[in-house]
C-alpha cells in the first residue's frame, strides 16, 4: 500500500512545531501502525534526517505508552485498540493519515508525538494505592472477594494509563482514568477503607494539574482502548459525593 | 467534607441539582400551559390564577430564580475553565459512536434558552406582575385574563410563534443530554441504567420540546 502521512514535528517542548508530509510506498497491510512509522524512520535516518519521535514499550497493548491522535481519533479509527495494535489494513491505499500528539494543557509535548504524561503518575501518587501491605500473590485468596467485585476490579485494572480519555475529551478531563483507578481499588476489603479519601485526593490532584472537568460527553469511553465505561465515573461520583471523607 | 464545591465534581453537582429542579419546574409549567388548548381559556386562566396566588408557589418562585442563576453561573464558569484545558487544538477531529451533538454543545443550547428566557419573561411574566392585564370575571370571581395575553401574542405576531418553537427545540435538545447526565453526575448510573436513563431522557425531551411547541402552532392554526 501507499500512504501519505501528515505528521506533527516539534523539536522540543519550547519549539513551535508544524506538520510535515511524507509519502510511504511499501506499506504492508499487516504492519502495525508503529511498524509503519519504524519504516518511515529508517528511511529518514538513511537520508540523514531526524526520525519521528514516538513512545512505545510493549507493542502489545498493555503498557499504554504509544498514544497518538490519528485522523481525528486517539489510537486511530479501530475499536478498543492501542496504536501499536492498529493495523495498516484499517486504512485504504492512497489514504492521507494525519498524526498528532495528545493535546492537553496537562500533557505538554516533549518532542514530535511524545507527550509528558507524568501528570497521571502524580494523580496516582496522590492516592492511587492501598496504604497497608496486602501481601504477596499467594495471599490473594486469604480474604475471599465476591465474584462481582473481582470482575469489576479486573475490568478497571485493565486501564493502561494511556491518556486516550484525556486526548478525546473536549475538556481534556482525566475523569475516566481517575474513575478506573478509584473503582478498582475500592472493590477489595483492603482498599475499601480508604476509598472516599482516595477519591477526594485523586480528584483534587486532577483538578490541580490542569485537567478539565467532566461534562458527560462520553468521548472517553468511546475511545478507551480497554473498554472502560462511564459507569466507572458514576461510581467515582458516588464515592466522592455520598461517602464521608475524613478531613485531612 | 472540606468544601466539596471547590472541586470539579462539586461544581458539576450544582449543575445537576439545579438542572433537576428546573426540569421538575418545566413539567408543572407545561401542564398549566397545555390548558391553553382546552376550551375557551377559562381552565387556563383559573390555573394561572391559582399558580399566581398560591402561597407555596410564592415560596418556590424565588428558589426557581436562584436555581436559574446558579445553573447559568456555574455553566459559564465551568465552560470557560474547560476551554483553557486544551490550549492547542487538534487539526482534525472525527466523530465517535456515542457522543451526541447536544452533549458537546450544552452551553450553546443553554445560551439559546437564556436569550429565549429573557424575551419570554418580558412577554408574560413582566406584564403580568408589573404591567396591566385586563381582568375577566367568571361567576363572582375575577382574575387577570392571561389567556387573552398569550393568545393575542401568538395570533398577532407569527414570528413570536417561531421564536417560541426555537426555544422549545433548544430546550428539548438540552434535556435530551441533560436529563441522563444529571443522574450520571449524582452517581446514579451504571452499565444497565445508562440505556434506561437515555430512553427516559429522550421521552422527557420530546415531551417538553413538542409540548411547548404545540401551543404557538395551536394558536396559529385555530
Ligand atoms: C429551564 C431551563 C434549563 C434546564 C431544565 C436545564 C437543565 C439542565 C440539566 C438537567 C443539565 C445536566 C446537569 C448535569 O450534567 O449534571 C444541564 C446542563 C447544562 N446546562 Fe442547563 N438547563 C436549563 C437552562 C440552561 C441555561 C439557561 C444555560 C446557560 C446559559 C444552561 C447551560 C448548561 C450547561 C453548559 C450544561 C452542561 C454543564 C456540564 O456538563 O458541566 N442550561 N442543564
Ligand atoms: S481509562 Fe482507558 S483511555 Fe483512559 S488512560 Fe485508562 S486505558 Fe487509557
Ligand atoms: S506500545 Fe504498549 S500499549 Fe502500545
Amino acid at each position: 500500500m501507499k500512504v501519505k502521512l501528515k505528521i506533527w514535528r516539534q523539536k522540543d517542548a519550547r519549539s513551535k512545531g508544524k506538520f510535515e508530509e511524507y509519502e510511504l510506498d511499501n506499506v504492508a497491510p499487516d504492519m502495525s501502525f508503529l511498524e509503519m512509522l519504524d519504516s518511515l524512520n529508517q528511511r529518514l535516518i538513511k537520508e540523514g534526517k531526524s526520525p519521528v519521535a514516538f513512545e512505545y514499550d510493549c507493542r502489545e497493548g498493555i503498557c499504554g505508552s504509544c498514544g497518538m491522535y490519528i485522523n481525528g481519533r486517539p489510537h486511530g479509527n479501530d475499536h478498543k485498540t492501542t496504536t501499536c495494535e492498529l493495523r495498516m489494513r484499517k486504512f485504504k491505499d492512497g489514504d492521507t493519515i494525519t498524526v498528532e500528539p495528545w493535546r492537553a494543557a496537562a500533557f505538554p509535548v516533549v518532542k514530535d508525538l511524545v507527550v509528558d504524561r507524568s501528570a497521571f503518575d502524580k494523580i496516582i501518587q496522590a492516592g492511587g494505592y492501598v496504604s497497608v501491605n496486602a501481601g504477596a500473590a499467594h495471599d490473594a485468596n486469604a480474604i475471599p472477594v465476591p465474584k462481582h467485585n473481582a470482575d469489576v476490579a479486573f475490568d478497571m485494572a485493565s486501564c493502561i494509563g494511556c491518556g486516550a480519555c484525556v486526548a478525546a475529551c473536549k475538556n481534556a478531563s482525566a475523569m475516566l482514568f481517575v474513575a478506573a483507578k478509584v473503582t478498582h481499588l475500592a472493590q477489595f476489603p483492603q482498599g475499601r477503607i480508604e476509598a472516599p479519601e482516595r477519591a477526594k485526593r485523586m480528584v483534587a490532584k486532577m483538578d490541580e494539574l490542569g485537567f478539565g472537568s467532566c461534562t458527560n460527553t462520553r468521548a472517553c469511553e468511546a475511545e478507551c482502548p480497554k473498554g472502560i465505561t462511564i459507569s466507572a465515573i458514576a461510581k467515582l461520583n458516588r464515592e466522592f459525593i455520598f461517602n464521608k471523607h475524613n478531613d485531612s | 467534607m472540606t468544601n466539596i464545591f471547590n472541586s470539579s465534581i462539586g461544581k458539576k453537582l450544582i449543575m445537576s441539582i439545579t438542572g433537576i429542579f428546573l426540569m421538575l419546574f418545566l413539567l408543572v409549567h407545561l401542564t398549566v400551559n397545555l390548558m391553553l388548548m382546552v376550551g375557551d381559556g377559562e381552565l387556563f386562566n383559573r390555573a394561572a390564577h391559582f399558580m399566581g396566588t398560591n402561597p407555596a408557589v410564592k415560596v418556590i418562585e424565588p428558589l426557581l430564580a436562584i436555581g436559574f442563576v446558579f445553573h447559568i453561573f456555574y455553566a459559564t464558569y465551568i465552560t470557560l475553565q474547560n476551554q483553557r484545558r486544551r490550549p492547542i487544538r487538534y487539526s482534525t477531529s472525527a466523530f465517535n459512536e456515542v457522543t451526541t451533538w447536544p452533549a458537546k454543545n450544552m452551553y450553546i443550547l443553554g445560551l439559546t434558552i437564556f436569550i429565549f428566557l429573557i424575551i419570554h419573561l418580558t412577554n408574560f411574566f413582566w406584564k403580568i406582575r408589573f404591567g396591566t392585564v385586563e381582568t375577566i370575571t367568571y361567576g363572582n370571581e375575577s382574575m387577570p385574563n392571561i389567556y387573552a395575553l398569550v393568545s393575542g401574542l401568538f395570533i398577532n405576531y407569527w414570528w413570536y410563534g417561531v421564536l417560541y418553537i426555537v426555544g422549545a427545540i433548544a430546550l428539548g435538545l438540552h434535556l435530551s443530554h441533560g436529563f441522563w447526565s444529571a443522574f450520571q453526575t449524582l452517581g446514579m448510573n451504571g452499565t444497565k441504567w445508562i440505556k434506561r436513563l437515555e430512553t427516559l431522557a429522550y421521552i422527557y425531551a420530546i415531551l417538553i420540546g413538542t409540548g411547548f411547541s404545540m401551543i404557538p402552532i395551536y394558536f396559529f392554526l385555530f
